[in-house]
Parts: structure tokens; sequence; C-alpha cells
């Protein structure tokens, strides 16, 4: 177990958590944990740091390894740091039939990194993912919550050039993502 | 063209929004069956309709409805599975998108002829903009009265919430989805017992597509026998087909079950023919899990009749000439496409998503992965294309859920009706382009793999 008293969520993202265990019945709050690890992925850099997990762990009351074994189960959740963007671009068949390797081997070149690797100015991480459901308008690559579809290698260009500046780690979510309840 | 049921208004401005869904005919079969249907009439629709899901598997949903298990003081649950991740799929994100209230209306009608009072639409992790969208839907049908306590006054009560998912495709199978709701690994479950006996929370819960609860929407509004009017034989009703790859127009299209493949492919109405006019070399027609069928195969059958857009027309032959109508996913191959590198996709995908739990999946999913790069890298021999052969008749059959089979048949398909050209690749290596290159890939150590093998 790690030093989580350090990690403290804003309280905004912690009422989140908090009303997202009203969706399941008494006792079945272990069910919050997926999207509370989506929300502490947001709010802390774009990974999940043992810490961070320890705190989500105590928030939703589990045991920390209850949170360490679904995250690292599930690929949306970066176990180590990440890129302010993190590019996922599909490679699946269908996305593979309409380029998806020449839109990879560009990134590649025009970032100076490999899949799986992150620029060493910590504002490009490239992850190649399988399909995205995009495949009628493919080939496609993912930030955040953004489809970008019918990629072209000038399109790819103008995406790298809108990101290069980002002030934010790319999210999948946003304070308006979750209703209420 | 074709009567279309659920897509009938997707070319509406706003219809995404409750007032102009609301306007076109929204919420009727709330309407409908809340203040004039009991429970088990609305379920008797679904029986007449022939529905049958629209996930993949195509089990008849008014059975799977019938087989509910409903005793006394347990909470039951409707679960929509949203977690839409099968290659080549994306009528669901399509759906969702364009007319959320009419995946939230399937529920509430769904859930009163199940007597569920809570429902989840489990939607993946990778869709979470349409989870944006689905919660003001759902943030729309409380405000205007369709959810919460009491419903138009009848006394049903029925919440509705939003799960999102974190990126695993194994969550599409039911148990797994289950497992994942509340909380953990998506590990699929044994069966017996049954989602319907105990689902989620150990409760009965029936788990349905969104494309299958969308449906229940018109079934009702309409009556299950115009449903089955529509089609041919126990294929009723419509299904949306996504078309990808090299055709013409790729997207969603809603077809009546019985139009033919080569209409489906060539008319101007559907695909449009193939890119840049060349020649169809492949299709996979139900979604990556399904056999790949050469050109000649999935236009006609094996005895020489037109194949159609139908579970059983599409199945005629078997697996040894026939494929599957699956989810849906159309994927069309032109006459450039090498079949042993889609392949190798595929491979990777099941290998990546391969949750770990049966020994043969887990195991024989990596070696397929590993044997077709070494094939693509350049020094597969012709005992690989045997041992890849081999590796999948050991996996079929032999796991708990179907990802194990999913990952087999393709590779079995495409050696059956493409065995020529994995011979090529090992024999004739220096003649072929796409040898020697191959995506960079992180989990695996090449030379570890060829060192072992």
């Amino acid at each position: 177990m790690s030093d989580s008293n350090k990690i403290t969520f804003s309280p905004e993202s912690e009422a989140l958590i908090k009303n997202l265990v009203k969706r399941y019945p008494e006792g079945k709050h272990k069910s919050a944990l997926l999207p509370a690890l989506h929300i502490a992925q947001a709010e802390f850099n774009g990974w999940l740091s043992a810490p961070v997990m320890d705190k989500v762990a105590e928030l939703l009351n589990l045991q920390p390894i209850e949170v360490y074994e679904v995250a690292s189960f599930y690929s949306m959740y970066n176990l180590k740091p990440v890129g302010k963007c993190l590019i996922e671009v599909c490679r699946t068949s269908s996305c593979w039939l309409r380029g998806a390797e020449d839109v990879v081997k560009h990134i590649e070149k025009r970032l100076g990194i490999k899949d799986g690797e992150t620029t060493t100015d910590g504002k490009f991480t490239l992850k190649t993912v399988e399909c995205l459901g995009s495949c009628g308008t493919a080939p496609m690559l993912q930030i955040g919550q953004t489809f970008y579809e019918n990629l072209t290698l000038e399109k790819v260009d103008k995406i790298l050039e809108e990101w290069k500046d980002a002030g934010k780690h790319s999210s999948y979510l946003d304070e308006h993502t979750f209703r209420n309840i | 063209m074709g009567r279309k049921l659920l897509l009938e208004n997707d070319h509406i401005e706003g219809i995404h929004s409750y007032e102009v869904y609301r306007k076109n005919g929204g919420y009727k079969s709330v309407e409908k069956a809340l203040k004039s249907m009991t429970p088990e009439a609305v379920v008797e629709e679904v029986k007449k309709s022939g529905l049958r899901g629209r996930g993949g598997a195509g089990f008849p949903t008014g059975m799977k409805w019938s087989f509910l298990a409903k005793p006394e003081g347990v909470p039951r649950y409707l679960v929509c599975n949203a977690d839409e991740s099968e290659p080549g799929t994306f009528k669901d994100r399509y759906l969702m998108e364009r007319i959320p209230h009419l995946l939230v209306e399937g529920m509430i009608t769904s859930s009163y002829a199940l007597g569920a009072n809570t429902g989840y639409i489990y939607v993946r992790g990778e869709y979470f903009y349409i989870i944006k969208i689905l919660e003001q839907a759902i943030s729309e049908a409380y405000t205007n009265g369709w959810l919460g306590k009491n419903i138009l006054g009848t006394g049903y009560n029925l919440d509705l919430y939003v799960q999102c998912g974190a990126g695993a495709y194994i969550c599409g199978e039911e148990t797994a989805l289950l497992e994942s709701l509340e909380g953990k690994r998506g590990n699929p479950r044994i069966k017996p017992p049954f989602p319907a006996v105990k689902g989620l929370w150990e409760c009965p819960t029936v788990v349905n597509n969104v494309e299958t609860i969308a449906a229940v929407v018109p079934i009702v509004n309409d009556g299950g026998d115009a449903y089955a009017a529509i089609g041919i034989g126990k294929s009723t009703g419509t299904k949306l087909i996504s078309a990808s790859g090299h055709i013409k127009k790729p997207g969603v299209y809603e077809i009546e079950l019985g139009v033919s493949v080569e209409e489906f492919i060539y008319a101007d109405e559907y695909c449009g023919g193939i890119l840049n006019d060349k020649k169809l070399k492949a299709v996979v027609a139900g979604g990556s899990s399904v056999p790949i069928l050469p050109a000649d195969l999935i236009l006609k059958t094996a005895s020489g009749e037109k194949r159609l857009m139908t579970y059983e027309s599409l199945a005629d032959g078997g697996f040894a000439t026939g494929t599957m109508l699956g989810s849906g996913g159309f994927i069309v191959m032109d006459e450039s496409t090498s079949i042993v590198k889609n392949l190798h996709t595929f491979a990777r995908f099941y290998h990546h998503e391969s949750c770990g739990q049966c020994s043969p999946c887990r195991e024989g999913t990596g070696w397929m992965e590993k044997i077709l790069h070494k094939i693509l890298d350049g020094h597969g021999t012709l005992a690989d294309v045997d041992l890849l052969w081999d590796i999948q008749r050991k996996i079929e059959g032999n796991t708990i859920c179907p990802l194990g089979d999913a990952a087999a048949w393709p590779v079995a398909s495409a050696i059956r009706h493409f065995k020529s050209e994995f011979e090529a690749y090992v024999t004739n290596r220096k003649s072929i382009p796409d040898v020697k290159y191959y995506f960079h890939c992180n989990n695996l150590d090449a030379a570890a793999a060829y060192s072992s093998l």
C-alpha cells in the first residue's frame, strides 16, 4: 500500500463519485469503481498511480487490491504516465483496410516515437488500439472523448498541430458527462 | 426502398432532442404498453414478432424474456448491452448518437414487460461522448415524466442509469458485462445459472443489445404480427447493418431481412459497389467473429442459390461454405486485400481481448497471433499453416465463453477458403511485398517467439 494521504480529489470529483454510488442498491457501491477510476484518471494527469488507486479504494470503501485488479484489466486505464495528448489509433480490420498503418507510420515519423512511447517533452503518447466502432469512417483515431474520422495524413497533421500546446491532459470525460442524481 | 422501423426518422434535424423526438411519435409505445397492455401482453407481442437478439447470437428475444425468473420480493433488472466492440460493428453507436430517445423508450417499454424497476445501459468506455448524449436523453425523460415514480399515473416506477465500461471487448459477453457492472474484472461466468435466474447482484436479469431493445418500440406500436410480416421465415423484421471496408458508401443501413447480398453490396441504395470499381475478393458478413467467405460463396450458396441477408441464408452450408449474420458488421475486401494480413489484425485483436480465464483461449490466441506474425515477417513454413489450423481446433468449444470460438472461426475460415494464399506467404515470400512489414507490437517479443517455435 502506498501513501494515499497526499492525494486529494477536487471537491467536485469527490462529490461526483459519492453521487455515482446512488445509482446502485444499498451495499453495491463497488459498481461505482469503473466510473470512479475514469474520474480519477481525468483528474490526475491521465493515469492511475498506486496512491491515486488507494485513494479511490478509500473513497469507495474497498480494499486496494479490488481496485488494482480492475484497473489492470481494462485497457483504458493507464498504469504509467502518459503525454498531455494520448493518441489512440485504431488498427483492426476495417481501419487497416482503409490505411491505418499509414496513419501510425506518419505519426511515428512526425513525433519521433514508436507505438506505446511518449515524446520527450511529454506532449504526446501514441497508442495503437483495437476496434473503436468507427469502421464506416475509417481510418480513425481517438483523443479523449473525440473521434477523428475519415483521416488523411493532412488531417493528422492538423490534429497534431491542434494538440501541441494543450494545457490539460486529454480526457474521456468532462464535468457534464455524468448527470447528478 | 425497404421499410425502416428504427432509422425512419434519423434524417430529421434535432431528432436527438426530446421535443423533436416526441413530436415525431416518440414514447407512444410507453403510453400504449403502460396504459392498455399487461406486461405479459407485451412479452406476447415480442414473441409473435419473431425478434431475435441483434447483438450477434440471434436468440429469440421473446423466449429469452420468458425465461426470466420472478421470485417474490426479489428485484429484476433489464440491462442494455451497449458494449459494441465487435470489429466491423458500429450500428449501436449510430443509433444512440442519432436517436438516443429510441433506446430510452425501448428500455422503458421492455422494463415494464419484464417487471423491472431499475435498468442499466452499459456503454463501452470508448463511447464516452455517447454516454453524455444518453445521460442528457435520460434527464429529459425524467423531466417529462417517462422515468421515475408513478410513470403516466399508472403506478409503475422505473429508474434508468448509464454505466461506463473501460475498454474490454469481453464485456460484450453478457455475464462478463454483469461482472463489470458489479465493479469487477470482466471474466465471464460459468453458465448455468443463466442471468435470467441469477444475473446482476444474483438477481434475475435480462441482458439485451441496443438494437434489440430499440426494436421493441415498433413491435409494441404496430404489433408483433406486423413486424413478423417483414423478412423471410425466421428472419423477421429489419436489421441494422454496419458496412465498412472497400466499398463506395460505408455506413449504417437498415435493411429488411431478405435483401440479397449482391444487392446490398452493389446497389446505390446501400454500399454502392466496390471502391474504385475493383473486384470483390471476400466478405466478413457479421463482425470479425464470423467465418470469412470468398466472393463466389458470399454472393451464392454452394448449391448455387442467391445468398440473402438472413440468419438462415448466410448460414447455409454450415461453416464449410457458409457464415453467420452475427452482429451485422459487414466488412468488404477488394481483390488487392491480403487475407493473411487481415487475419493477423483479427488474431491480434482476440489475443488482446482474451480475458485470460481459460487456458485454450489465453494461450491459443497468443500463439495464433505469433504464428501469423512469423509468417508476415518472412519466417513462416508450411508446418506453421497446419499448426494454425491445429490451434484453432483446440480452442473452439473448450472455453467458458464464446470468445474462444470467435477467435478460432476467422482463422479456420481463412485457411479453409484461402489456403493457397497462406502457402504463397511461406513458399514464395520474396514475391509478396507485405512480408517483412508489420506493426510494432508492444506485447510481443518476436525473438523469443521464434526461438520457442
